[in-house]
């Protein structure tokens, strides 16, 4: 961007500057570290300048927001036509609990809802399943059929609002009831919108929360996509994941480069069945974590829109829509203490404001206490109320990409590019993402990058405010979200009911259709849609395609 | 007997599991207990799987494990796993493949680690299987380690010695250390849902054919844990090895020679305590060892000097 | 005679979050202890017959789902039926601070929550084991 004679006298200058005033400075005040390192350990300069840049082209490189390569947004005018998407993950307890706190987060002003569902919902178990003891409501709403979904958003227009949920083994199951629940309010398929999180390759390699083994797994989410494109048209049938990679300890270059390989996977997947690529591709979503590295993280968004329009193209996208990098991302969870749990407050302002920085189209902030329980109504209050002040006080949204151009930052969106493209070719060599899933490749990388980033903390030499440096003696007690106890009991109830007044004949032979067709290869979206509209639970649809898929076991890597 | 001996020989699991600590701990108490239980040893088949890493052995000795159950046998399964050379530490996670057998109480698992014996088998791996096989267990697996000379020392111990490997290796079937290809008595290919089966089974075919087998001819079983396909096939070549083993004699001969190994283990570890015993000759070593470093004593003798002190 | 701490790592019901127990698990290999981990979604009977037949002197549990007052807690009444006193029982995860007591009253040793550096289990299971 910097013509070569100017870098060449840059490059002398700044010799110059190194030798005479930086060695000055650095006597009177010697560096803090020995060398300065991120959390994906490339390690940062004391200044970045055009030189660092000298080989990237604007236009060819950097370009415009709405046009490839895409580097600076998938949107002309971002958030100064609309804002993202204030989106909070929620669900705890029974349905109604959570209907609740849905009609709560919307008064106060969020634009999106999040769904988040509990331990056995996540593994396709209804309630009353022996290995849902203990486990009920504990880390997101329980849901076994059709009338808990109908209880989840009783009062909520379906067709004015967009839906996220967060499910993975049985995410074609849950967003059957979704639909089959809009339906019946009278709304159709093309005019819902949202997402279903639907991402196993995560799964298999970080969030742990798989039913069936790789191959029916990828099976039932190319059936989605295709259900999804003809019938669906606004929905996005996945959503394909990096937080939780990150959140199992992976580096940002790492969360990186497993999410769009995983993508990759995902359209070749689909490619591999027929379908053309630009029937799917602009329903393909993403989903980033936002950790502490501030500009680290925006430069591994930007990083990240660039590669996958390059990707897509290369997998034979024509439409510019296909080249789009959509993503939601939700602050670090792991990144919350519970020392001093206020204190996460501002570490949230912070990651959310590397995301809106970065682009994204929507956005979860974590509740302070959140390293304790699921969020208490205050606490996810003032969650949402950081967003609206980054919003609306700080002025970061008047203009688009507002970084860009950034010496450091557009040195570190390429550097990360290229370690990304480094990851890549190792796992083209293992044969592929499922083989290197198989040989526990990404497994091992993100137990190494968490062991150390362990030590680095027990060592002090990466400080956390409140854990080893900066610590209380006392810590003050905060209120921790309580739920309903009799909660539970309701629910079993309600499956209790729900089995003895629904047509028991229906039941029967619309699971003796989803074994027959899951055996076979048809699309399995209209199967399960009839069981679901019969009332046929979660558990016992679970249970065929258990049945006839096996169960997923994996092997230890430390 | 000891209430230990008598517990264990009942099959309580707790004893069994308490006299297996014992014994790797080296504890002095153990040594009653294993005398009284040698006498109810003998029934126990002991069937070796060792192999290449990621050749997928906890999750075949999982399916065999589930054979036998259904054959109404009682199953032991000895998984070993490398004991860090650093720490002296391990981590024992063949275990995750099996776990859905913890609650059957005709099984019984337990992990080891190599304890960094000076190359070879754990020394308390023959103590182990006396163990298991007194307790009542009629099949005992054990896995080994998958690298370095642990795999080729199974044979010492088991009946019949498997040798896994995968499709795909190429021809890393050759650069497979020869002393693995010798020991096994039979062949398994798992994973055989991947391609490269029918390469890796001609290659190994070949290779037999090279070393020409009188009466028995090493078998080669293909396996796919994924599909469930050649876990009978396996189980039934297993049988007709032991049938093959007790009729041309060579079964006596084998437990004769791992009795033998058994007797000098531990005949070797007394010896290498009472040496290096504080108390007893440690500080004759130790001198020995200063004198051999600065030249002014060999290292025969020393060991004439120590052995006397022992044989005398 | 060789006596090396036995530990078993176990993550009960179906909570699959096993970053902190993959990095304890190692941490205590790293001191010299033998660690069976036994992988997720383990019930409290294959965990205790684990336990047994492991004949471990630790059981580690770890939990982020919430569910730890009834896990923690079955594993540990378990462990007493089967008259394994001599085990001693840590826990880890997501336990706010008025749940251990409960935990503690149940059987329950000592409770790590998030931020404990590692060393800190380490030396705690070093001084504290019974046998």
């Amino acid at each position: 961007m910097v013509e070569k004679e100017t870098i060449k006298q840059i490059r002398q200058k700044r010799a110059d500057w190194e030798k005479q005033k930086y060695s000055k400075a650095i006597q009177e005040n010697p560096e803090r570290k020995q060398k300065f390192k991120n959390l994906s350990d490339i390690e940062i300069k004391n200044l970045y300048t055009p030189e660092d840049i000298a080989d990237l082209g604007y236009l060819k490189d950097v370009g415009f927001p709405g046009e490839e390569p895409f580097l600076r947004g998938v949107h002309p005018n971002l958030y100064r036509g609309r804002l993202w998407t204030m989106r909070q993950f929620a669900g705890f307890g029974s349905a109604e609990e959570t209907n609740k706190r849905y009609h709560y987060l919307l008064e106060h002003g969020e634009t999106g809802l999040s769904v988040a569902f509990d331990y056995p919902t996540l593994y396709g178990y209804d309630t009353d399943h022996p290995l849902a003891r203990g486990e009920f409501g504990k880390c997101g709403v329980a849901i076994s059929s059709l009338r808990d979904m109908e209880l989840l958003f009783h009062g909520i227009p379906l067709d004015k609002i967009t839906t996220s949920m967060t499910i993975n083994g049985p995410a074609a199951i849950v967003w059957a009831m979704y639909i089959a629940n809009a339906e019946n309010q009278g709304i159709s398929k093309e005019k819902i919108g949202g997402t279903i999180q639907n991402d196993i390759l995560k799964e298999y390699i970080a969030q742990k929360s798989y039913i069936f083994p790789p191959e029916p797994s990828m099976r039932l989410i190319v059936d989605t996509f295709e259900y999804g494109f003809k019938n669906v048209p606004k929905w996005n049938t996945i959503s394909i994941s990096g937080y939780h990679i990150r959140e199992a300890g992976s580096t940002a270059v790492q969360e990186l480069a497993f999410t769009l390989g995983d993508g990759i996977e995902y359209v070749k997947a689909a490619m591999k069945r027929g379908l053309s690529v630009d029937d799917f591709a602009p329903r393909l979503s993403f989903f980033f974590n936002a950790h502490n590295d501030f500009f680290e993280e925006i430069a591994k968004y930007r990083a990240a829109r660039r590669i996958w329009a390059s990707e897509m193209k290369k997998l034979g996208a024509k439409k510019q829509r296909s080249l789009w990098m959509r993503f939601h991302t939700q602050t670090a969870g792991c990144s919350l203490t519970a020392q001093q749990p206020e204190m996460n407050i501002v570490r949230v302002t912070m990651q959310a404001l590397a995301a809106v920085l970065g682009g994204t189209q929507s956005l979860h902030t974590n509740s302070m206490d959140e390293a304790l329980a699921l969020p208490s109504e205050k606490a996810v209050r003032i969650a949402l109320r950081t967003q609206q002040i980054i919003a609306e006080e700080s002025g970061v949204t008047d203009t688009v990409d507002p970084l860009g151009g950034s010496y450091y930052i557009e040195w570190l969106t390429s550097k990360m590019e290229e370690e990304t493209y480094k990851y890549f070719d190792k796992v083209e060599r293992l044969g592929g993402v499922i083989p290197a899933i198989e040989k526990g490749f990404f497994q091992r990388e993100i137990a190494e990058s968490a062991y150390r980033y362990q030590k680095e903390t027990d060592e002090n030499k990466r400080i956390i405010v409140g854990v080893n440096r900066y610590k209380l003696d006392e810590e003050p007690s905060i209120p921790i979200l309580k739920m309903d106890e009799k909660g539970e009991e309701r629910q079993i109830n309600r499956l209790k009911k729900l089995r003895k007044e629904r047509d028991a004949t229906k039941v029967q032979s619309h699971l003796q259709r989803l074994r027959k067709a899951a055996e076979g290869d048809e699309n399995l979206m209209p199967f399960i849609l009839d069981c679901i509209h019969s009332y046929v639970t979660l558990g016992e649809t679970c249970d065929v395609l258990r049945e006839v898929f096996g169960e997923y076991k994996e092997q230890a890597i430390f | 007997m000891s209430e230990l001996s008598t517990k264990v020989i009942a099959g309580d699991p707790r004893s069994i599991g308490r006299l297996i600590t014992l014994v790797e701990n080296d504890a002095p108490e153990a040594v009653e207990s294993m005398k009284q239980i040698h006498r109810y040893t003998g029934q126990a088949q002991i069937i070796g799987v060792t192999g290449v890493m990621g050749s997928g052995k906890s999750s075949l000795i999982f399916e065999l494990a589930l054979v036998f159950r259904a054959e109404g046998k009682k199953v032991g399964i000895i998984a070993i796993d490398p004991t860090s050379p650093f720490s002296g530490g391990a981590l024992l996670g063949d275990r995750i493949r099996m776990m859905d057998l913890s609650t059957d109480s005709g099984v019984f698992i337990r992990s080891m680690g190599t304890r960094g014996m000076m190359g070879g088998l754990t020394s308390s791996l023959y103590d182990v299987v006396e163990i298991l096989d007194a307790a009542g267990m009629n099949v005992i697996l054990i896995e080994t380690v998958g690298v370095g000379q642990d795999e080729v020392d199974i044979v010492k111990i088991a009946d019949t010695t498997l040798v896994v490997l995968i499709p795909g290796l190429g021809d890393s079937v050759q650069t497979i250390k020869a002393g693995l290809m010798e020991i096994a008595d039979i062949f398994v290919v798992n994973k055989a849902d991947k391609p490269g089966v029918e390469q890796t089974v001609a290659e190994l075919e070949s290779m037999l054919d090279l070393v020409g087998h009188t009466e028995y001819r090493t078998p080669i079983v293909a396996t796919s844990v994924k599909q469930k396909k050649g876990i009978q096939l396996l189980t039934s070549k297993i049988a007709e090895h032991q049938e093959y083993l007790k009729k041309s004699k060579t079964f006596d001969t084998r437990r004769r020679q791992r009795y033998e190994a058994e007797l000098i283990e531990i005949i070797r570890k007394r010896l290498m305590d009472f040496i290096f015993d504080e108390k007893k000759l440690k500080k004759t070593v130790d001198c020995c060892i200063d004198q051999i470093s600065k030249k002014e004593l060999d290292p025969y003798t020393a060991a004439d000097e120590i052995l006397g002190k022992i044989l005398k | 005679m060789i006596k090396k701490i036995r530990v078993l790592v176990a993550k009960p019901g179906l909570d699959g979050h096993d970053r902190g127990a993959k990095i304890v698990a190692r941490a205590l290999r790293d001191a010299g202890m033998e660690v069976v981990y036994t992988g997720l979604h383990q019930t409290a009977q294959q965990i205790v017959n684990t336990a047994i037949q492991e004949d471990v002197d630790v059981v580690g549990l770890s939990l982020l789902s919430g569910a730890h007052m009834t896990l923690f807690i079955d594993v540990a009444l378990l462990l007493k039926e089967k008259q394994m006193d001599d085990v001693l029982i840590v826990g880890g995860g997501i336990i706010p601070q008025q749940d251990v007591p409960g935990l503690k009253k149940a059987g329950i040793a000592e409770v790590f929550g998030p931020g404990t550096p590692v060393e800190d289990i380490v030396s705690y299971i070093k001084k504290n084991v019974k046998r």
